[in-house]
């Protein structure tokens, strides 16, 4: 056995390759892999050069670590996905995240699609599946398969603890090889972690990203980076290419499993994401800390306390230490999500929440990425088109040709609603439903289509405590604070007490959360589920379904597995404190809120013990007299 | 072939004895490994181990990675148009901030050089070796981490590396470098294949199987799994026929005695030794050489010849157009300028030693008047 031998017998010489069939060179490069092969177990096992006669023995330790990773590469490989655009104008990868078939990918594969794509895993099956939402600044798409209920999920892994040199893997469809339904693995370490990688052209931008020097190349965008044991560690999307041509050259880059999890729900929610500000800008001190160099008044952390010099320490939990930093895990975040903020200004240290805003205007996003989107989406399927007419995929497609103006089968029509604003439509009235579902099967739920009145008594909590009572009826909202009644009788009434930040704040809040219970998110207003954020900077990340009455904007968070109502906040102007509505509830029995708090800001304006919340008839209610002011 | 075995027994003997035969790793190993020979050995076996058979779910390369990126620096200089980055890699030699890096155009203002630490330093530019495109960097610095160069650290084909540089300037502000992983594929002589890679330096180079040299990478560590430099990355390197890229880093050990006597200042200087100017009368000039140069336009015109006066010394010496002025005898020429000041030191009845660039050839010659 030696290398010289198998070259001499299997010369790789253009004019050789010229003279021979092609399948002869082919054959050649097999007994050569089979050679190297060979090659390569004698480097790990123990035998002397030569004695290729005797069984091989592998040194255990090889053994084991060789076993360790052939296990998390069959733990890995099944939630990997090659993504193909019908009509062949190009794919990607992704990776699968729950098993009803959601799985992430990038936002730049998804484009030339527009809603409808094709994806293959490692089982050898193809799938139909659909745009869900986009994060185009992040470069993250959710896309869901469609035909299964037990698709195999990555597991999660913690990007945040992964170091520089830690063994990972890419698996992928480079080059758009798995042509075989297979994918291709890549195996490196990461080079780099928490790496800021500038937006390049308008809207991408990787923040707090991974850098792997395993193998990335076209098409590996969108597709899983794993760690050594096989859990998922980010979604690889960019490669650092220059003269050398778009092939890896060492440097690729993914989206980590921390910003991805972020994104999730908002994702989900099929809206086109944006990302989140602060509302300032930042510089690197000489001496070291991210300082304030900028900020705008309208920002919700200028309301906060944060002003020009103010030196930032925390956000989210995490230590910035530089302009750098601070840039990093905001770029991890979607727009509107409430954190941590720990900074120093003149001299103390404060801890408060701040609320971020979206980098974009409203309709900014959209024009940008309409810029950088490809070909118009495949058309949905023309009317009259017989349903049923899926489940071919097997089959070899009789006229391939004609792909390129390929209809999108019926049954995958379904799930595809355009909007402006949505990825996918579809995926918000799902969300839209389920939610309103669960407010409805909570108290004080109620059947729907009925109009619900509620009078709530108890009292206040403070030195003195003062009996409540409060009057939730449609044109009739009312607070009773022991005999001084505050009537609200009309929308901008409703408005003013939000904007005077006074008790009667609740009253909004309250009237909101009855009429959607009566009416759902279809008839309430301009409504639309949000995704999921911090509940005032904590885990776990709630649901939000976000309503709009008027001038109020209205944000319901509730808890991701109780499903309960949390928090009901009332905006009247985007750039003041909402109304806050928290409900206290008795792990006991959670249903039944036991009192309430009213915040504004980080204070608390007012608290209620709640005695009694009942449903009744409002025409049998005595009319409040408004007082006079 | 290499078994691992081999190279496992191997380093048995040698870790695993008196400390000091083969030289002791250079990175800090917690006090119960010290006391313990045994654990020492297991713990680098598996690491070799680990990089040989290239895979583990069990032993990251985290301190190992991170020991080298605190040895390596980045280097911000001149340059930043497309094609011509203003920035390269380094490696810290001493505690007291001398920096190995190549020579470069980067180099043509004093560098900005950050450390894995963050901060940041103005650099001044100890001395240079043309022929093996290597530089060395001073910063006022102490008690730096740093590769000591007085071990010899040797690695052969199929010898596991970490590379790490600031390839593409991808390290962000403090972000520190980036680390590849993979073998040294060969060790072999660029002169070898001379002609079809443009660079002066025609020595032996280590081959390796990663793609390390990149935009930014040239002056980056190679080191070895025991912590060592082994090599410096190179300028990035192609095969003027095949069009391919060559990865490959100049061994340490050739770097070795340069980087010293750059140091100790045996070697090239960038000051000149001597200030006195004589007369204009009795000491050498362009004319009295027989150079005719390009036209001085810049603060910094390259010391390029444009012409050579017939039956001069320079024509003598078959100095030719187009050849760069580096050094007169030891000393770098920055500058056309910089050429005739150091021209007016030396005494126009002796000989002038000049070192030149010609394509990609080093060469030194002798003008005698």
């Amino acid at each position: 056995m030696s290398i010289t031998a198998s070259d001499s017998r299997s010369p790789q010489s253009p004019s050789s390759v010229g003279r021979g069939p092609r399948v002869h060179c082919l054959w050649n490069l097999q007994v050569q892999l089979l050679i190297a092969l060979v090659c390569g177990w004698g480097l790990c096992g123990s035998l002397p050069r030569g004695e290729t006669a005797e069984p091989l023995t592998l040194d255990p330790r090889v053994a084991e670590v060789e076993s360790q990773r052939i296990e998390a590469v069959a733990r890995a490989m099944p939630s990997a996905v090659s993504v193909f655009v019908p009509g062949g104008a190009g794919g990607g990868s992704g990776v699968l995240i729950s098993p009803a078939g959601f799985a992430l990918t990038n936002f730049h594969v998804t484009s030339p699609a527009g809603t409808y794509m094709r994806c293959s895993t490692s089982d050898g099956n193809v799938y139909d599946a659909v745009l869900v939402g986009a994060d185009p600044v992040g470069d993250l798409a959710m896309i869901r398969l469609l035909g299964r209920d037990d698709f195999p999920a990555a597991e999660w892994g913690d990007s945040l603890a992964a170091e520089v040199g830690d063994w990972c893997m890419v698996i992928g469809n480079p080059f758009l090889l798995a042509g075989n339904l297979q994918p291709t693995i890549s195996y490196g370490i990461l080079s780099g972690v928490g790496r800021y990688q500038y937006p390049s052209g308008t809207l991408l931008e990787y923040g707090d990203c991974l850098q792997t020097d395993a193998a990335v190349n076209p098409g590996n965008s969108g597709g899983p980076l794993y760690d050594a044991a096989g859990r998922l560690l980010g979604i690889v999307g960019r490669c650092s290419f220059e003269k050398r041509g778009r092939v890896n050259v060492g440097v690729g880059y993914a989206i980590s499993a921390e910003q991805a999890q972020n994104f999730l729900g908002c994702l989900r929610s099929g809206r086109i994401v944006d990302h989140a500000t602060l509302g300032a800008t930042v510089t690197t001190d000489e001496i070291g800390g991210a300082v304030v160099s900028n900020i705008l008044e309208s920002s919700d952390a200028f309301r906060r306390g944060l002003r020009y010099g103010s030196e930032i320490l925390e956000i989210d939990g995490r230590i910035v230490a530089t302009a750098n930093d601070v840039q990093k895990v905001l770029a991890t975040m979607p727009s509107h999500w409430r954190i941590g903020l720990r900074y120093r200004e003149q001299g103390e240290t404060r801890d408060t929440l701040v609320r971020l805003s979206s980098v974009h205007g409203p309709d900014e996003l959209l024009v940008k990425m309409a810029g950088a989107m490809p070909p118009p989406p495949p058309r949905p399927p023309a009317p009259g088109r017989p349903p049923g007419g899926e489940g071919d995929e097997g089959a070899p497609h009789p006229h391939a040709d004609e792909r390129a103006t390929e209809e999108i089968p019926a049954f995958v029509a379904e799930q595809i609603v355009e909007r402006k604003g949505y990825a996918n439509y579809h995926f918000n009235l799902l969300e839209q439903q389920r939610f309103s579902d669960a407010l409805r099967s909570q108290f004080p739920g109620n059947q729907p289509g009925d109009s619900p009145a509620w009078v709530i008594t108890g009292e206040t909590v403070e030195d003195s405590p003062q009996p409540v009572r409060l009057q939730v009826v449609a044109g009739q909202m009312a607070v009773q604070i022991g005999d001084r009644p505050l009537v609200a009788g009309s929308k901008s009434e409703l408005y003013e007490a939000v904007a005077a930040q006074s008790v009667a704040g609740v009253l909004p809040a309250l009237d909101a959360w009855r009429r959607m219970i009566a009416n759902g998110p279809q008839k309430f207003g301009e409504s639309y589920y949000f995704g999921t954020m911090p509940l005032a900077g904590q885990r776990p990340l709630r649901d939000c379904l976000v309503g709009i009455d008027g001038e109020l904007e209205i944000r319901w968070l509730s808890h991701p597995e109780s499903q309960l109502v949390e928090v009901i906040e009332v905006f009247a102007d985007r750039d003041s404190d909402p109304a806050e509505l928290w409900l206290m509830r008795d792990p006991a029995d959670a249903d039944r809120p036991q009192g309430f708090e009213l915040r504004y800001g980080t204070e608390t304006r007012w608290k209620v013990n709640i005695e009694s919340w009942e449903l009744v008839d409002p025409s049998a209610l005595t009319p409040l007299v408004k007082e006079e002011t | 072939m290499r078994p691992v075995t081999m190279e496992i027994g191997r380093g048995g003997e040698a870790w695993g004895g008196a400390p000091g035969v083969g030289g002791e790793p250079q990175f800090h190993v917690p006090p119960h490994f010290e006391a313990r020979p045994g654990y020492r050995w297991a713990l680098v076996a598996t690491c070799c181990l680990l990089m040989q058979s290239g895979v583990s779910a069990q032993r990251p390369l985290g301190e190992w990675a991170r020991q080298a990126q605190q040895r390596v620096v980045k280097i911000y200089g001149a340059g930043g148009a497309r094609g011509l980055e203003g920035y390269q890699s380094g490696v810290l030699v001493s505690p007291d901030g001398h920096i190995a890096t190549v020579w470069s155009y980067v180099l043509d203002v004093e560098p900005i050089v950050l450390l894995d630490d963050g901060r940041r330093f103005e650099s001044s530019i100890v001395g240079f070796e043309p022929t093996l495109e290597l530089a060395v960097l001073k910063i006022e610095a102490a008690d730096l981490p740093y590769f000591p160069l007085d071990q010899s650290a040797t690695v052969e084909w199929g010898d596991p590396v970490i590379a790490v540089s600031n390839l593409f300037n991808i390290a962000t502000g403090n972000e520190p470098a980036s680390v590849m992983q993979g073998m040294v594929a060969a060790r072999s002589n660029l002169r070898a294949r001379s002609g079809t890679f443009k660079t002066p330096y025609q020595g032996e180079v280590l081959v390796l199987d990663l793609v390390a040299n990149n935009p930014g990478a040239a002056g980056g560590a190679v080191v070895d799994f025991r912590g060592r430099l082994v090599g410096m990355l190179g300028k990035e390197l192609r095969d003027a026929e095949t069009g391919v890229w060559l990865n490959y880093a100049v061994p340490a050990q050739t770097l070795r005695t340069p980087i010293g006597n750059i140091i100790a200042g045996r070697s090239t200087t960038l000051t000149p030794k001597s200030i006195v100017e004589l007369p204009r009368s009795d000491a050498h000039n362009f004319q009295t050489l027989g150079l005719i140069m390009v036209p001085d336009i810049l603060e910094t015109t390259p010391a390029f010849i444009d012409h050579i006066a017939a039956d001069s010394p320079a024509a003598r010496a078959k100095l030719r157009p187009d050849d760069l002025i580096l050094l007169l005898g030891t000393q770098r020429v920055d500058s056309q300028r910089g050429l005739r000041q150091l021209l007016r030191t030396i005494d126009r009845r002796d000989a002038v030693s000049l070192t030149i660039q010609r394509d990609t050839e080093i060469l030194t010659v002798e003008l005698r008047p």
